[in-house]
């Protein structure tokens, strides 16, 4: 092995360990934002009372779970019963690692240091990939509990992630075809280095909103977050998948849960919101505006605020019935996302600008509208 | 189509509705620290009175026993002495026990005592780690020495009857006279 390739090697290493790090802090915080602000939509305080105002509550409930004993079904098959939530949990982590948090390699102490662990040109690719294997854990989870809830919820969130995976892929498919490329740093320096008026660049929530919103939902649904939490429906099942789990097994896919939800939000961050991209500045001037062109924070605060999102959503809506799940994810999303699939590849051969797109699509969304308007069947009389 | 976009009108509203409510202030009140201010006549639980001169309303007459309806009252009454003049009348309660985890805070115990002794005050954190934690004896029940409450009624006279009221030679026929504390007198012709 040659030094470079060594050196290679300890920096990639190095950067899982520092990724692995920081999303499982941003985990723990997360379950605390999410607590606090959840609170705060009920009109409550939430948890405040560990540390200053509650900081070190995750740190608390971190021990406890720690602690905790570690319970397992007399019936349960105790390999599988262990390897579920360990497979959750690295492979929510290792889907992380195709995700640029910067446009260009930084040079620091005297090397150039690439803001992300690797840079494979299939990069959507691996991503998907992988974050599918994800309901492997869940799958096994629920089998070798024995348990009926357990493996009901199992059944639920298998059905689920592979039918919005579907209308995940579609989703994410429109804003590749413009860009052209599977590698998300080919995806972010397109929308930052091109224009949006005149070029075919620009943030493409811009160019795909309807791509955006379709992108969004089937994550939320990915994910298993509320409103689409079936698998852990409480009234119907128990926890769902990890019913007879406790103690650091249990935490173990709660964390999966968490940084599956940072995954998708650095997609649609990267994908839709130009990734590390901040304001329109000349970044030659200076650091002060290198550090507003772009940078980790640009990033960094684009994602928070799509996990703020996912808990505005968690706070305001009711979890939807089985058929409602299917019935959106297969005759609404799906469709819609074919559509805008076709529009957007005839806008791609015909070489459009981007504001181009967006006008396609807005018209796009009001002749779909208009048709089913005139398709509409007369009311139904009341049945008394 | 147009029953979606009605749908998204609709998951809009709810979604302003709990951004605007995560801007209102919490209403929660932060318990140990601050306490909510409980109505007047809150049931919480009981408190023996005394008067201001130190000696204790409760003439061990045992009406309160007689009316609990969850039987959570417990009284020995024993004799006054001249040496050891305890309460305002012939008898005190030489024990007092009130069991908390039977009584049902109803208040009837305050509506029959005749001295107005016994009332149930807003001490509502009532919590122990064991039954007998829970049966409190006269020596918490009682306010302590030098202090003289009426408690949530207020319509008894803070001042005690007579020390001579307390020997009852039957000359005197008024509830003062027998200790049971001085009652507003009745207005003429308003009963009997």
């Amino acid at each position: 092995m040659t030094l470079e390739a060594l050196g290679f090697f300890v920096g990639v290493v190095i950067k899982a360990v520092l990724f692995s790090v920081a999303l499982l802090t941003g985990f723990a915080y997360m379950t605390y934002g999410e607590r606090r602000i959840v609170a705060r939509m009920q009109w409550r305080v939430g948890p405040n009372k560990v540390g200053p105002w509650g900081l070190l509550q995750p740190a608390a409930d971190g021990i406890k779970l720690l602690f905790k004993e570690q319970l397992q079904p007399k019936e349960a098959k105790t390999f599988l019963f262990v390897l579920a939530p360990m497979i959750s949990l690295v492979v929510a982590l290792s889907a992380y690692a195709v995700i640029p948090i910067d446009k260009d390699p930084v040079n620091l102490f005297g090397y150039s240091i690439e803001p992300w662990v690797s840079n494979p040109s299939i990069a959507v690719l691996y991503l998907l990939g992988i974050s599918s294997l994800g309901v492997y854990g869940i799958i096994l989870g629920g089998w070798a509990s024995n348990n009926k809830y357990a493996l009901l919820g199992a059944i639920r969130s298998s059905a689920q992630v592979i039918s919005y995976e579907l209308a995940l892929g579609t989703a994410l498919v429109s804003p590749l075809l413009m860009v052209g490329s599977l590698s998300f740093r080919d995806v972010v320096n397109q929308q930052l280095d091109h224009s949006y008026l005149t070029g075919d660049g620009g943030w493409l929530i811009l160019a795909q909103p309807v791509a955006f919103f379709l992108y969004w939902t089937a994550a939320v649904a990915e994910v298993n977050r509320a409103p689409f939490d079936l698998p852990e429906a409480e009234q119907e099942l128990g926890a769902g998948y990890h019913t007879e789990y406790s103690g650091m097994k249990f935490a173990m896919f709660f964390m999966a849960e968490y940084v599956n939800m940072f995954t998708v939000s650095s997609v649609a961050t990267t994908v839709f919101l130009g990734g590390p991209g901040g304001l329109p500045v000349d970044e030659s001037q200076g650091l002060l505006f290198r550090l507003l062109a772009h940078g980790p924070h640009w990033f960094l605060l684009k994602v928070y605020f799509f996990m703020f999102v996912f808990i505005w959503l968690r706070a305001t809506f009711p979890r939807f019935r089985y058929d409602q799940l299917m019935r959106i994810g297969w005759q609404f999303l799906l469709p819609l996302g074919l559509i805008n699939l076709g529009v957007t590849a005839v806008g791609v051969a015909m070489q459009w600008k981007s504001y181009q797109f967006t006008l396609a699509v807005a018209s796009m969304l009001v002749t779909l509208i208009a048709l089913s308007m005139l398709n509409r069947k007369p009311e139904q009389p009341d049945h008394h | 189509m147009d029953e979606v976009i009605n749908d998204l009108i609709a998951l809009g509203k709810g979604l302003s509705i709990t951004f605007r409510n995560m801007l209102q202030k919490p209403v929660t009140i932060t318990y140990p620290e601050n306490k909510r201010k409980f109505p007047a006549r809150t049931r919480g639980r009981h408190v023996l009175h005394r008067y201001e001169d130190g000696r204790e309303r409760c003439v061990g007459c045992l009406l309160c026993q007689g009316t609990c309806p969850a039987g959570a009252i417990y009284i020995e009454p024993a004799e006054n002495t001249k040496e050891n003049q305890v309460s305002a009348g012939e008898r005190h309660a030489r024990v007092f026990d009130v069991d908390l985890l039977r009584c049902i805070y109803c208040g009837h115990c305050e509506l029959a005592c005749p001295t107005n002794a016994i009332t149930l005050e807003n001490n509502t954190a009532i919590a122990g780690y064991t039954r007998e934690s829970l049966l409190i004896h006269k020596e918490e029940l009682l306010e302590p020495k030098g202090t003289a409450t009426l408690g949530s009624t207020q319509a008894w006279d803070p001042k005690p009857p007579s020390p001579s009221a307390a020997e009852f030679d039957g000359s005197e026929t008024s509830s003062a006279a027998v200790g049971q504390g001085n009652r507003p007198s009745r207005q003429p012709g308003a009963g009997h």
